[in-house]
């Protein structure tokens, strides 16, 4: 296939502007789309950013700032607007990515009778912990879900889960949500940009992993006002999760079993 | 052959009971019939040429589909030298803005309900 | 040979009749189910495993159970058994067939099922259960139809069948150690995480299972001319006694573990199924019922008296299967999700159109059992009385 050289070189110039630092390292160093053909949906999928890398994904919640912040739910509203989590309104049906969860059940295997009141009474965020050692992939019967190799990240692939729900049986974090029915009609807004999912497939935090790819910081974490979230590479030692994990005193949820979460929290 | 006579009377009446859908649509000049697609609403150029798209979009996609979820290979080269991202949603329909006008008209004529829709966003549909 | 099951007297046929009614029901339910999703089940974010897989998880038991005939048969050349072997085997497709049409109904994606061998998945317990179960399916089609042929032809099965029949005997216990490695391999079920879950499903299986084969000669010896005899069918019910004995043993076992160690994320669901949790005693009066049922039965069978009693015998059979039933079925697959792994208690009760399909399902099975207990007996000339 030829291409004419001009056009080619013209194209190049005008969009050299919006690469920060080029494609992915895969993809032959050629040039962008050009604003023409790339509609501007939402500022999400505006010119594309390097994307962010990083060899082992994991995230430090701060839950002494997540308590200071309230009745806030913005890390949820911001995920489940992002990806098109539907709200049935009801807890038979729900689906949730992240929420805020009691510390008496995120962590019910800490909890006693003279625990702190702060603590006690407080919030835990929990999401999907995408574990070193996750038990989801393990069970899966096609692989429609796994580790990626690359970062750690949990992922899903849609297309392939069959819906048998064996992933939700192997979480211990009970992190795994599933379409009991069609989700379509109760997305408040659509974001034209990440898909819905159908009814019979398993869903969960992917660690924003479509954001990551556009050089974004996974929405829960940009979205939090608190600044409790922080998403970084443990393999960097420069990295901000590293040090907070080096300043504070972290716990993760249920290390007993192995599976090796990489959400830590500082209590 | 015993009773040949009635055999070969059914087999040809059968034959032509089952080639029904063939010679039904010849005999009313709707042999030649090919959907009007509208064409794209910008860009000079598609990811692939026609003649590939035409009989092979859905192997890209299919191929799309697993280099972005399984392999997180989210940017190709096309074959006119620009790069884009492979996504139904924001390239595809980028373009080809109206499904019930570009992608319907020769799902409908074949009788093909691809469940891509169930998930994929067709952007121009949910601005108001 | 299938041609035989086609053949039948207005009972057989009146028989069929209500059994296709009722899988027209459970079809249309399930044609709303997968129109609207599983939503119109009782399951939940919380539970979602429920009645489907406790139905697959029972009959996986009894569809292993007819390696209790055949290897006293053909290991050990007890020629009492060679009259009902086929009837084991005939119950095991039945049962086999139900397993997979359990697992359909239950999935959220059913025509996706070719991904678990598109895409196979070495590290995951239902990959190998997919392979088991068939297999064995495979195995007993071959089996049955290999013998029951040389019986019609009056000679005897080819040499080659025998080591086929021999592969179906370990085969048989694994389907259901693989089918409760599903469960137990789970470090986030507590409940379930139990080295003696799959000798309990053994257990449970061979008491069961055989005791449906009992009640099936029973029926036939009522309605057709096949009389399994007095000699195969007391040896049937010392398996099950025994085998029911070794499930209450082990129940205790487990009940032991729980309560003495005292550690609440065990004990709780021993709590939950037999005293409720938090104001949910859904399940209570059906794990106490199933206790009950179970000692009864148990007494009932060691003594020899009420075993060697026919009728007896088959009123401890009916309440062993129940409380077979219950225990293995919602009792383990609900309280497995209760508490939850956050330590919260939700609900499950099966819904109308859940149930409905159950029975469909049942129905399907009891239709395949019937065609081919039909044939069997067609072949031997012993259907009508």
């Amino acid at each position: 296939m030829s291409v004419d050289r001009r056009k080619f070189l013209k194209l190049a110039g005008v969009t050299a502007l919006g690469l920060a630092g080029g494609a992915p390292a895969k993809v032959l160093a050629q040039d962008s789309v050009t604003p023409d053909t790339l509609k501007e949906v939402t500022e999400a999928t505006a010119t594309p950013k390097a994307p962010l890398v990083a060899r082992r994904w994991a995230m430090v919640i701060d839950l002494r700032k997540c308590r200071e912040a309230g009745d806030c739910n913005d890390c949820q509203k911001a995920c489940h607007l992002a990806h098109n989590v539907p709200d049935f309104g009801n807890p038979k049906d729900e689906i949730k990515w992240i929420w805020k969860e009691s510390f008496e059940h995120a962590f019910h295997e800490q909890e006693h009778e003279f625990l702190e009141d702060k603590t006690k009474h407080g919030p835990a965020v929990v999401l999907c912990n995408h574990c070193d050692n996750p038990p989801c992939v393990r069970v899966c019967p096609t692989q429609a879900t796994w580790k990626r190799e690359e970062d750690g990240i949990v992922m899903m692939d849609w297309h392939r889960c069959i819906g048998c729900r064996y992933c939700v049986l192997a979480c211990p974090y009970g992190s795994r949500s599933f379409n009991w029915r069609n989700p379509r009609e109760f997305i408040k807004e659509l974001q034209p940009d990440f898909p819905t999912r159908t009814r019979g497939v398993v869903e969960k935090c992917t660690f924003c992993d479509e954001r990551l790819a556009r050089g974004q910081m996974p929405a829960c974490v940009e979205a939090c006002k608190a600044g409790a979230l922080t998403f970084g590479d443990l393999e960097d030692p420069n990295s901000e999760v590293r040090k907070l994990l080096h300043e504070h005193f972290t716990i993760r949820r249920k290390p007993g079993l192995g599976t090796q979460p990489e959400v830590y929290y500082i209590v | 052959m015993h009773n040949g006579g009635k055999i070969i009377l059914g087999l040809v009446i059968f034959l032509i009971l089952i080639t029904f859908p063939v010679w039904y649509n010849v005999a009313n000049d709707r042999a030649g019939y090919v959907p009007e697609l509208e064409k794209a609403a910008r860009g000079d150029n598609c990811v692939r040429d026609s003649s590939y798209m035409t009989g092979f979009h859905m192997d890209l996609l299919n191929e799309w589909r697993d280099q972005v979820v399984r392999q997180n290979d989210r940017w190709e080269v096309g074959n006119d030298g620009v790069r884009y991202e492979r996504s139904l949603s924001n390239t595809c329909l980028n373009c080809h803005e109206n499904k019930d006008k570009f992608c319907d008209k020769c799902h409908d004529y074949m009788g093909v309900v691809p469940y891509c829709w169930d998930c994929h966003i067709v952007p121009k549909e949910i601005q108001q | 040979m299938l041609e035989k099951a086609l053949s039948g007297d207005k009972r057989y046929w009146s028989w069929v009749a209500v059994l296709l009614i009722v899988i027209g029901t459970g079809t249309l339910f399930y044609l709303r189910q997968y129109h609207e999703g599983l939503t119109i089940t009782g399951l939940s974010r919380d539970v979602t495993w429920g009645f489907y897989i406790a139905q697959f998880t029972f009959l996986v038991g009894v569809a292993a159970s007819a390696v209790m005939v055949v290897l006293p048969y053909y290991l050990h050349n007890y020629k009492a058994f060679g009259k009902i072997t086929i009837l084991g085997e005939f119950l095991a497709i039945g049962a086999v067939t139900m397993c997979m049409t359990f697992i359909f109904v239950d999935m959220g994606q059913p025509y996706r099922i070719t991904n678990v061998f598109l895409h196979p998945s070495p590290s995951s317990l239902m990959f190998w259960d997919t392979i088991s179960v068939f297999g064995y399916l495979i195995l007993n089609v071959i089996i049955s139809q290999v013998t029951l042929g040389a019986e019609r032809k009056g000679i005897a099965p080819p040499n080659w069948i025998r080591p086929i029949i021999i592969l179906s005997i370990p085969w048989a216990i694994s389907i259901h150690t693989v089918t409760a490695f599903l469960y137990s391999g789970l470090a986030a079920r507590p409940f379930w995480m139990t080295a003696i879950l799959a000798p309990r499903f053994l257990a449970s299986a061979f008491s069961g299972g055989p005791a449906l084969l009992i009640l099936f000669c029973f029926i036939l010896r009522k309605f057709t001319k096949f009389d399994a005899g007095k000699e195969p069918i007391q040896k049937i019910a010392l398996i099950v006694t025994y085998a029911m004995a070794v499930n209450m043993f082990f129940i205790g076992m487990e009940l032991f573990t729980a309560i003495y160690s005292n550690i609440p994320e065990h004990i709780s669901h021993f709590e939950f199924l037999f005293f409720g949790l938090d104001g949910n005693t859904t399940l209570v009066p059906w794990m106490w019922t199933s206790m009950i049922l179970g000692i009864i039965s148990l007494i009932l069978l060691i003594n020899p008296g009420t075993r060697k009693n026919e009728t007896v015998l088959g009123f401890s059979c009916i309440i062993l299967i129940l409380s077979i039933w219950i225990d293995k079925g919602l009792g383990l697959v609900v309280a497995g999700f209760t508490p939850t792994p956050l330590g919260t208690v939700v609900e499950y009760v099966p819904t109308f159109p859940e149930i409905m399909i159950t029975v469909g399902v049942y129905a399907l099975g009891l239709l395949i059992i019937t065609g081919l207990y039909k044939i069997a007996l067609s072949v031997r000339k012993q259907v009508t009385t």
